[in-house]
């Protein structure tokens, strides 16, 4: 958030001396995304506090965008929400104009490559965010894709971004990847089988006031957007708002 | 005249824009690049460097992913290809999944160590020059020249930042199995085998040890692999899985993913090695 320069009187007097400034365009504005890939769904979350440091801008700031085609994509990219919003408005334009070319609507595969191309055209100057997508795929199977912020991409399971991606992301592997868990009899590896929606929503309220409890720089308000061939609901849970 | 001077003498698919930053995928520009638009200051490599290079500010903002082992040596049936899996940011582990082998087209591989976002934009990139090189000269691209290709590209950035250490793996008519060694630096190398990142060394360790021209395919997919297990077993930066592959004559076929976890077992109570790794903790009182 713009705050005006501070201004040392100290060294006011000594204007003689040059002062080094350095070009610094970015900031980090907290909050936490997270994404699941079920068999005919996929979810994307975020809390929706915005932070600057340790001041708390506002409380309720959505950052869970859904794209403007049909069937609809959902979208977030956090870390500096500048960078971010602007991003997600640039993908919404180039997502229509695809529209109107193409006369069809955009496949996740085809925005997943086209949010790398806008990535990596500003490899130079990155816009500062973990980009996650989530939607459904040709087969219409749940599909997850998330990015670096200069446009590496892998399509997964599941995926945590932002300030508590550290917190929740070995929770996802070992409740949803069932990483580190055998079975009892066998003493056999478990393999990963799909989740229900029911049991996806619980999972990310789970992980998001767990994380609540542990990271300053998320909490307020959980907004969890579901996507399914019926199109995309949306569901809000109160976090914490200390 | 100053203008005219700006306007010819920038760098390869570079753009001074202000801050409005849009980028542009211009298929009409002669040379066919995407423009990448620059911040609005007079050194550009420096301010990234500031906000990305993690080694120069290790409290910087932006973690590019880094960190890998990967290996090609040619043999007599082909080449084959293994590499990790691992990306970190720092200590972080980003993923444990990545696909450090890209299929740039049936015939051609490409390996991905250094910075992963400018690896895989740039050996797509690449896959669409072979494909258009097909379609004038009616004739697959040779290895050489895809190879080429990538290197003269990223000398093209040099200074900028850039940090891609890749392996063009690839098999045609004329050349037989071939493996160039492409970094961003503008170094092209070709060679029988070669290994990249930062657990390079052990799997070198374990490769020239056991390394024979006449080893037979099943052999050198086992040496492959054993190499990057030895190398996620002592470097940090390196682990999750092996991706194993084979080129010959026909293109390149896929070997499976072997996860460490289980391998790293298999491997030490089958062929008696890693003895200095023990297999039960009880202490004696």
């Amino acid at each position: 958030m713009y705050s005006e320069p501070y201004i040392d009187p100290a060294s006011a007097h000594a204007a003689a001396a040059p002062i080094e400034h350095r070009f610094n365009p970015y900031s980090d504005n907290g909050g936490t995304i997270l994404a699941i890939a079920g068999s005919d769904f996929a979810v994307l979350a975020g809390d929706t506090r915005h932070t600057t440091g340790y001041s708390i801008n506002s409380r309720f700031q959505p950052k869970v965008h859904t794209l403007p085609c049909d069937p609809p994509i959902l979208v977030s990219a956090n870390g500096y929400s500048a960078d971010g919003d602007t991003l997600v408005r640039r993908l919404g334009q180039r997502v229509q104009w695809y529209s109107y070319n193409h006369n069809k609507a955009i496949s996740v595969a085809a925005c997943a490559r086209l949010i790398q191309t806008m990535l990596y055209g500003k490899r130079f100057f990155p816009y500062y965010v973990h980009t996650i997508v989530a939607g459904l795929d040709e087969e219409g199977r749940g599909a997850v894709y998330s990015f670096d912020p200069v446009g590496s991409y892998e399509r997964e399971q599941c995926r945590a971004g932002g300030a508590a991606a550290s917190l929740i992301m070995p929770f996802l592997d070992n409740q949803v990847n069932l990483k580190n868990q055998y079975d009892v009899q066998t003493g056999e590896p478990k393999t990963a089988v799909y989740l229900s929606l029911d049991d996806t929503i619980k999972l990310v309220k789970d992980a998001f006031s767990s994380a609540t409890e542990r990271h300053i720089h998320v909490g307020d308000h959980l907004e969890i957007k579901i996507i399914t061939k019926e199109g995309v609901k949306v569901e809000y849970f109160p976090l914490k708002r200390d | 005249m100053d203008a005219i001077v700006a306007r010819y003498s920038r760098t390869a698919g570079v753009e001074h824009d202000d801050l409005r930053g849009e980028e542009q995928y211009d298929c009409s520009a002669p040379s066919s690049l995407p423009l990448l638009s620059l911040p609005p200051i007079s050194q550009p490599a420096a301010f990234l460097r500031a906000h990305t290079d993690d080694a120069s500010n290790p409290d910087c903002k932006i973690k590019i992913a880094h960190g890998t082992t990967t290996l090609a040596f040619r043999f007599q049936g082909g080449i084959v290809v293994a590499v990790d899996s691992r990306a970190t940011a720092g200590s972080w582990i980003a993923s444990q999944t990545v696909k450090k082998v890209i299929e740039i087209n049936p015939f051609l591989l490409g390996t991905m160590a250094g910075g992963a976002a400018d690896c895989q934009f740039w050996e797509t990139w690449l896959g669409i020059q072979c494909r258009l090189h097909e379609l004038r000269e009616k004739s697959r691209i040779s290895v050489a020249a895809a190879s080429k290709i990538l290197s003269n590209l990223v000398y093209s950035y040099k200074g900028m930042g850039l940090s891609m250490g890749t392996m063009i793996c690839g098999y045609t008519k004329l050349e037989g199995p071939a493996i160039y060694y492409v970094d961003s630096d503008g170094t092209r190398l070709k060679g029988d085998l070669f290994c990249v990142g930062s657990g390079q060394t052990f799997a070198y360790g374990v490769l020239d040890s056991a390394y024979k021209w006449d080893l037979s395919v099943e052999e050198a997919l086992a040496l492959g692999k054993r190499s990057i297990l030895a190398a996620t077993h002592r470097d940090a930066f390196s682990g999750g899985s092996v991706n194993l592959y084979h080129v010959k004559e026909s293109g390149w076929t896929y070997y499976g993913n072997h996860n460490v976890g289980e391998l790293f077992w298999k491997t030490k109570a089958e062929e008696q090695s890693f003895e200095n790794v023990p297999t039960d903790f009880t202490v004696d009182a």
